[in-house]
């Protein structure tokens, strides 16, 4: 498990993180969300060890991290970057040699990758030839071709297309499986809504929310409920305890009293459904911040 | 837990990988072949030029008793029967001067110039005995100080290399994906390390190539005076480039584009073409000459120049050489720290004393 403690780093006169702690679990997807300039990116340079917190620490396996006993980081930087002059499936490689790992295990992996990441094709060409959006692939094997302990990626998400989007989640869902932390941010809350088992929302620098998505959806959920009835529910706003928040012909929002409203329902006639309403991160975000 | 398939890289791996890199990236440029082939075609053109050139005897016409004067001179003679003739040959410039009878003597018929290489050969010439011979000449000593000198400066510059591979780091971002992998310090010693191979490969082509070019040009004789200076450029030029090159380094961590990078290599292309044309200007003072052969910068050329001129003892060139080892290693350490100062930050220029100032 990587954890991270009370992390402050300010620049200049900006403070940029205030005491951020939370905790990205193996085996599981940790979404990291937040606005722009919230500190994402700053906590995740820390965590890396490229950026110097100015309090807090980041320990890893219950040991505190430090250059020597750093895990191997699987890393994708915000502003991409890689050599535009080198060939594909040379440049994985040789990041994977940098990181330690053998040369031709560091070429199985990168051929693995490659056709993973279906870049087969492109494998010999220079990465300035290829599409930004192909461009984008390899970054992602570039940051998974040592076996990385620990991923951490900085929206990597963002310029690539619905396709592409689906292959890279494969990719990452089976790092994951796999037992390895994976921590990512986004700002595209939709995705992360489908792909993450933990959230860490941060706002202005302090942690705003974070648990479990469902933990969270819960804790957010509030006394909502939705409920389809035969015909009109009207008679909703009459029951005591109750108020009644949308109207739809049969279907209405209500908060508290939930289970005056059903018993009155069943009293009336039929109940089509009745479920609690569940906020989506979308709203849970734009409640948190 | 996922299978880790790997160990860290160990420093000297990672040092190893960006030094091969580096080189991998830079012999597979143009550039790199056509500045190096450059160099190799100059020295040839230096050296075998001016006995190509200079080779040729001038060509003379010779009349009746005239003819035996010239003979066993360095002229190419054409005999004729007439001064008539002669002197025909000279208005159509076939020849250069026509010799012919004067009295009991000879005369010299020329066009509009009196044709002194003609009547050097023509005129006795008293003995000549030098008091303090040396074996190179003051001709043979120049071509040596442009050849060092043109060597170091293209070595030099070639420098530059490194400074534009750390911007491109810089540029493209790479550089956080590397500074998060293996130390700075692997970094830079990489680069030095890679261009400093690759100078080494050059600089034994060329002191290969050199007697090579001597013998082509008939100045094998010359070869027992350069080869020595040519064993002592070696060791002087490796040591004066990575001297130069820890600055090209820096010169590139300084700044996060390719197009920012002329403002900061100023100082290190002065570090490189002063050197080249203090020798240049002050080889014939031989006092200048020796203060240059022991400043760091200059002692790349100013030594082993010295050397060639006998003006230097082996241990003159050693005490350069540790003065020179202990500057490197000094400007070793401080580029170290610029570069890791520097390496991370973006936008603008970064100051020297931002770069230097301990990490937050």
């Amino acid at each position: 498990m990587l954890n991270v403690r009370g992390i402050s780093r300010s620049f200049g006169d900006h403070k940029v993180l205030d005491e951020v702690s939370f905790d990205v679990r193996p085996g599981r997807m940790t979404g990291f969300l937040g606005a722009n300039g919230s500190g994402k990116t700053t906590t995740m340079r820390i965590v890396l060890g490229v950026l110097a917190a100015h309090g807090g620490s980041v320990s890893w396996q219950d040991q505190e991290i430090t250059p020597q006993n750093r895990p191997h980081f699987g890393y994708m930087p915000e502003e991409r970057g890689l050599y535009p002059k080198m060939k594909v499936r040379e440049q994985i490689t040789w990041l994977g040699r940098l990181h330690g790992v053998e040369r031709t295990v560091a070429q199985r992996n990168t051929d693995q990758l490659l056709e993973d990441l279906e870049l087969t094709g492109r494998a010999n060409d220079r990465l300035e030839q290829l599409s930004l959006g192909n461009q984008q692939r390899v970054q992602i094997a570039a940051a998974l071709v040592h076996d990385p302990e620990v991923l951490i990626l900085d929206e990597p998400f963002s310029g690539l297309d619905p396709i592409a989007v689906e292959t890279v989640l494969d990719v990452l869902r089976k790092r994951a499986a796999s037992g390895v932390p994976v921590l990512f941010s986004s700002h595209q809350l939709a995705i992360v809504e489908r792909l993450c088992d933990d959230v860490v929302i941060i706002s202005k620098g302090r942690i705003a929310a974070k648990g479990s998505r469902e933990e969270l959806r819960q804790t957010h959920a509030g006394d909502r409920y939705e409920i389809v009835v035969a015909e009109d529910a009207g008679w909703i706003r009459d029951v005591p305890g109750t108020t009644l928040l949308e109207l739809d012909g049969p279907r209405a929002v209500f908060e508290s009293a939930p289970q005056q409203v059903l018993k009155a329902a069943l009293d009336r006639g039929e109940v089509r459904s009745f479920t609690p309403v569940v906020p989506t991160l979308d709203e849970i975000f734009k409640e948190v911040i | 837990m996922a299978v880790t398939t790997s160990k860290k890289a160990s420093f000297s791996q990672a040092t190893w990988l960006v030094a091969e890199r580096e080189m991998k990236t830079l012999v597979t440029t143009k550039g790199f072949w056509i500045g190096f082939l450059f160099t190799v075609v100059a020295l040839f053109a230096l050296t075998v030029l001016p006995t190509v050139f200079g080779g040729d005897n001038p060509k003379v016409a010779a009349v009746g008793s005239a003819v035996q004067v010239v003979q066993g001179k360095q002229l190419d003679v054409q005999e004729v029967s007439t001064v008539q003739e002669a002197a025909d040959l000279v208005r159509a410039d076939d020849v250069e001067a026509a010799i012919v009878p004067d009295g009991s003597g000879i005369k010299v018929l020329a066009l509009n110039d009196p044709p002194n290489d003609v009547i050097r050969e023509l005129v006795q010439s008293p003995p000549v005995e030098l008091l303090e011979a040396s074996a190179v000449n003051n001709g043979q000593r120049s071509v040596t100080v442009v050849v060092f000198g043109l060597v170091f400066l293209m070595f030099g510059m070639g420098g530059a290399a490194i400074a534009q591979s750390t911007v491109t780091e810089k540029q493209t971002r790479i550089v956080e994906i590397l500074v998060s992998t293996v130390p700075v310090r692997a970094l830079l010693a990489g680069k030095i390390l890679g261009h400093t191979i690759l100078t080494l490969g050059q600089v034994v082509v060329l002191a290969l190539t050199a007697p090579i070019a001597l013998r082509v040009a008939g100045l094998g004789e010359l070869l027992g005076v350069v080869a020595p200076a040519l064993g002592w450029f070696v060791p002087f030029v490796m040591l004066g480039f990575v001297l130069i090159s820890s600055m090209w380094a820096v010169a590139g961590s300084l700044v996060s584009r390719q197009e920012d990078l002329g403002s900061t290599m100023g100082v290190v292309m002065l570090a490189v073409m002063g050197p080249y044309f203090g020798v240049q200007f002050f080889h014939e003072n031989p006092a200048v000459l020796a203060v240059m052969s022991f400043v760091p910068f200059t002692a790349g050329v100013a030594m082993p120049v010295r050397l060639f001129a006998q003006q230097a003892e082996a241990w003159e060139a050693l005490v350069s050489l540790g003065i020179l080892a202990a500057t490197v290693t000094v400007i070793l350490l401080v580029a170290s720290r610029l570069y890791t100062g520097s390496l991370m930050q973006t936008g603008g220029r970064v100051k020297l004393s931002k770069a230097w100032a301990p990490a937050e």
